[in-house]
């Protein structure tokens, strides 16, 4: 990564961590309904250019692979790439809050109202509603991988597991890791 | 006390264990959470639906889980012990990877991972259905939004709202 440090772009010096967390904040709350992996790249290397878009994407190629919400871990990375540990920290808790505080406002409102008939009806339409949402990102982040062979082997093998055996997941990723790494290790085409 | 120490240690667990984002963690989290914390199947579906309205990373829910199980200090062991020891891995992957860089396995362990993930999803997408697709209203409203979502631009959110009004007219409807 060291030979992008001079890029075509001049970036842009430190922000200061008020300034960071301002800006993740701002993410937090603005980014209704997704798509916060997108908010984050319009920040990071458009707007305030603190990220070149190869260091953008080396990050998001990690917060991909590492376990975690991508864009928490992308928060986490572009953070401590900025400001260190503390800007790790600083970024991640700008981008949590603002949904945290709706979240929770929602959560005491159910904890009070749940047993209520007709909130279970708008419950039922939000209900069904997410899982067509949730249908709808998996076909999306699927993409390609439906049609290859490899890919959708492996994904029917792991639903298997999980959905029809039962298998805890530490279980499913165990037994599906070793065999989808070795079917990917380096020199394999797609 | 101990109450709190096992909502951590089921949280951590799975926060090490979301592999390529939070969805891949459902069907766990609603199995563990239905035979260990007394949650059940709907009452899970119904937090994490209210959940993707809040703005922000799409796991929030998890504190309204952690509030319903032990209060306002549930909620905060909860974000914690489930944003903390990914981030923790992430952070010091991240520098790891400064210092030692490209590597040929890293793409390939990428490679391997997502569709496991995605396989996760899958199971996911099945878990939060089997408690929400209850009746053909439920189905048409789910296929509705489906439709709507990867076919035009709507805000997802606004998809969400309309069919919980819609929940609430048939509501009056039916009265």
């Amino acid at each position: 990564m060291s030979s992008q440090i001079q890029d075509d772009v001049q970036l842009a010096k430190s922000p200061s961590l008020g300034d960071l967390f301002i800006q993740f904040l701002i993410i937090g709350a603005v980014s209704f309904g997704g798509g916060i992996i997108a908010y984050e790249r319009i920040l990071l290397v458009e707007k305030r250019k603190w990220l070149s878009e190869d260091e953008f994407m080396a990050y998001l190629a990690i917060s991909q692979t590492m376990p975690g919400l991508n864009s928490v871990n992308l928060a986490v990375l572009a953070g401590d790439h900025l400001r260190g540990a503390l800007g790790a920290i600083t970024a991640t808790l700008g981008l949590i809050f603002p949904g945290s505080l709706l979240v929770l406002g929602f959560g005491m409102i159910y904890a009070s109202a749940s047993d209520h008939p007709s909130i279970n009806f708008i419950l039922a339409g939000i209900a069904a509603a997410a899982t067509g949402l949730l249908v709808a990102i998996t076909y999306k982040i699927g993409d390609t991988h439906w049609r290859h062979v490899k890919s959708l082997a492996i994904i029917v093998c792991t639903f298997i597991l999980m959905s029809i055996f039962k298998l805890a997941l530490p279980y499913v990723i165990l037994i599906m890791a070793p065999i989808s790494i070795y079917l990917y290790r380096p020199g394999q085409t797609q | 006390m101990s109450l709190l120490i096992h909502l951590a240690w089921t949280f951590a667990l799975l926060s090490v264990l979301a592999v390529g984002g939070g969805t891949a963690v459902l069907p766990e989290m609603q199995t563990i959470l239905a035979h260990q914390f007394g949650i059940d199947h709907t009452q899970f579906v119904h937090i994490y639906s209210v959940g993707q309205l809040a703005p922000g990373p799409n796991m929030l829910m998890v504190l309204v889980i952690g509030y319903q199980i032990a209060g306002l200090i549930g909620a905060g062991v909860v974000l914690l012990s489930f944003f903390l020891p990914s981030s923790l891995m992430c952070f010091y992957m991240g520098r790891l990877w400064n210092r030692f860089g490209e590597n040929p396995w890293r793409r390939s362990i990428q490679n391997a991972l997502e569709p496991i993930s995605i396989g996760l999803m899958s199971s996911g997408v099945y878990a939060v259905a089997k408690a929400s697709v209850v009746s053909g209203i439920t189905l048409a409203l789910a296929l509705v939004t489906l439709y709507l979502i990867l076919r035009t631009k709507i805000n997802p959110v606004l998809v969400i709202l309309g069919s919980g009004g819609f929940g609430a007219l048939l509501m009056a409807y039916l009265k």
